[in-house]
């Protein structure tokens, strides 16, 4: 059963005060749910379209654009590489690879353990830091293997 | 000439007693004792011209606002995701009060109530940021009702998109803004008449507004003096690829490509030969070695066959293999086509299919030849500018490098063949 939690209810109530109309605050909805939960089922979906006055399919349609929502469970640790121009040029492809290979799964795959989803992203914007990825919501440039182990391999 | 980035690395600087301490919001005084129109005459004045990737006059754009139709809505473009970009995100993240200030001024100028600024989601820790910000200049008096005893109102609040270049494409970011799937709009109406809301709006670029305190505090003739004819003022120019000191530095416009690849940058990494570079993020033209002399502003970077862009400096050595640099980008413009229209969702895929042959050596001249004939069925043709920005790469890497294109023909067939 999906329920929102009196705080998550104040959050909500903030955030719809932003706007003069609700629907605009389908993006934020969703960010807030899949920030709590990890990812966004359909009964969050139905939900969620509840407060706004939107349908379920309405809410299931907009959120398929974009890139960042999950419908499954993720890892702890969402990892975004960037695999664009500036960190390719940098070597950011061999250094995927052997993120990959660390942590034992293929782009687009979660740890065993649920600690981490690795996805390849396109430009994340820390160009001249490249190469580059995202973990949660911290940026990590100018990567290099020893890097990548120090960082992944100190998160609880 | 530091105006942007002065004091950018100063420690505290995201606070507002810091930000003040440095002289910061202290453009309002000036601006109130005139009337809105007369500050967007100075701005107009100035020549300060959009720094998201078009170039538009800025002051000009807001003159163009549907008269006497209100609410307006102002919504700051911190979108940021063209390959190469990554200036927005360090003025967000070291000096969001210069933003708010310059949102404020322009909110003054436009005679806007309710004010975004629109994150790509995966700005979180920049919006979070700029969120205790924008709390202290509410607690200031900066935000909010009769702002300084001025009479002017103003909202402020931050917004996150979730994953989607488009999404830096104005009218698709509004769609987005309003809860939408973030496609383009068919235009015009421009945003100016119909916006948010269907209501009046100004969208620009977080450097563009951030640029508008100075104007406001120095005045329109000092920032006029600064840069080229056409190009006026500094310009913040993120270098990224094969240089020695990767980063983004504030330049007057005009300065030499070379002395930006060579001065500020530290030249080529290894000292290694120059081959190619995009002088302005992943939509603009790929430019050969020889034109490294050209004038960093709009228009010299247009004569020489590319653009501005959104001062995306990508630089190349020449053990760069351009055609897996070509397929890269290409493949970037295939996963973020919105897919509304056709030319361009089948297009950027088929230029993806025939560039990955090439590459991977089962691919011919007549390869070639069809993709310049794709880029020439898009070009144009695309329902909004991202079906051109995707020709722009790999057009431009077939009209200066077609020789890398044919040698990989050439060696992995051991022979030219024509389809
Ligand atoms: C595909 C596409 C992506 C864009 N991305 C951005 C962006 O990330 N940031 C931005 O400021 N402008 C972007 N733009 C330009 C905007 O449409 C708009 O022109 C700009 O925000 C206006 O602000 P300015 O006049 O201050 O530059 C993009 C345009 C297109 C066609
Ligand atoms: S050109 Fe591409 S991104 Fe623009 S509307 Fe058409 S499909 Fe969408």
């Amino acid at each position: 059963m999906f329920t929102f939690t009196p705080e998550d209810e104040k959050q909500i109530e903030k955030i719809v005060g932003k706007y003069p109309v609700k629907r605009s605050a389908l993006l934020p909805l969703l960010t807030l749910v899949q920030r709590r939960d990890g990812y966004i089922s359909p009964e969050a979906m139905k939900a969620i379209g509840g407060k706004l006055e939107l349908s379920p399919a309405y809410v299931q349609s907009v959120m398929s654009f974009y890139t960042m929502y999950h419908t499954h469970p993720t890892g702890k640790y969402i990892i975004l590489f960037c695999h664009n121009i500036s960190c390719q040029l940098n070597g950011a492809d061999d250094l995927l690879a052997y993120t990959s290979k660390k942590l034992g799964i293929d782009v687009g795959g979660t740890t065993k353990d649920k600690k981490f989803t690795l996805h390849r992203e396109e430009c994340l914007a820390a160009c001249s830091g490249g190469p580059m990825m995202r973990v949660n919501d911290v940026f990590h440039e100018n990567l290099t293997t020893a890097k990548i182990d120090k960082i992944l391999d100190s998160l609880a | 000439m530091k105006i942007l980035f002065k004091n950018i690395d100063m420690p505290g600087l995201t606070s507002l007693s810091v930000y003040e301490g440095q002289g910061g919001y202290q453009s309002f005084k000036k601006a109130f004792a005139q009337k809105p129109e007369e500050i967007v005459e100075i701005v107009k004045a100035s020549g300060l011209r959009g720094r998201g990737g078009a170039g538009f006059p800025a002051g000009l754009k807001w003159s163009f606002l549907a008269k006497d139709v209100f609410p307006r809505y102002l919504v700051c473009n911190a979108d940021e995701s063209e390959p190469g970009t990554c200036k927005d995100r360090e003025l967000l993240e070291k000096n969001p009060h210069l933003l708010i200030e310059g949102m404020i001024l322009t909110s003054y100028a436009c005679q806007v109530g309710t004010a975004y600024i629109y994150y790509r989601g995966e700005f979180q820790h920049a919006a979070d940021l700029m969120d205790k910000a924008i709390e202290e200049a509410y607690a200031k008096g900066y935000l909010g009702k009769n702002i300084m005893g001025s009479g002017m109102d103003l909202d402020l609040y931050t917004h996150l998109g979730a994953g989607a270049y488009i999404c830096g494409e104005e009218s698709a970011l509004l769609n987005s803004l309003e809860g939408r799937r973030g496609e383009p709009r068919l235009k015009p109406p421009f945003p100016a008449v119909e916006g948010l809301y269907a209501k009046p709006t100004v969208v620009n670029n977080v450097e563009t507004l951030s640029a508008v305190p100075w104007i406001i505090s120095e005045g329109a003739e000092k920032y006029a003096a600064i840069g080229t004819e056409k190009s006026k003022g500094t310009k913040l120019v993120s270098v990224s690829g094969h240089v020695k000191k990767p980063g983004n530095y504030e330049i007057v416009l005009g300065m030499s490509t070379r002395e930006l690849i060579y001065d500020l940058a530290g030249g080529i990494r290894d000292d290694n030969k120059l081959k190619a570079f995009i002088p302005g993020g992943s939509s603009t033209p790929m430019l050969p070695a020889d034109k490294v002399d050209v004038g960093y502003d709009y228009e010299s970077i247009q004569a020489a066959g590319s653009m501005l862009g959104s001062g995306a400096l990508i630089v190349m050595d020449h053990t760069v293999n351009v055609v897996e640099a070509t397929l890269r980008l290409s493949y970037f413009y295939m996963h973020e086509s919105c897919g509304k229209c056709t030319p361009c969702r089948e297009g950027t895929r088929w230029m993806w299919q025939i560039l990955g042959k090439l590459q991977a050596g089962i691919g011919t001249n007549g390869h070639v030849d069809k993709l310049l004939d794709i880029c020439d069925n898009m070009s144009f043709k695309c329902f909004c500018p991202l079906g051109d920005a995707a020709v722009g790469p790999v057009a431009s890497s077939i009209k200066n490098f077609r020789s890398d294109y044919e040698e990989l023909v050439k060696k992995l067939q051991g022979g030219a063949v024509s389809v």
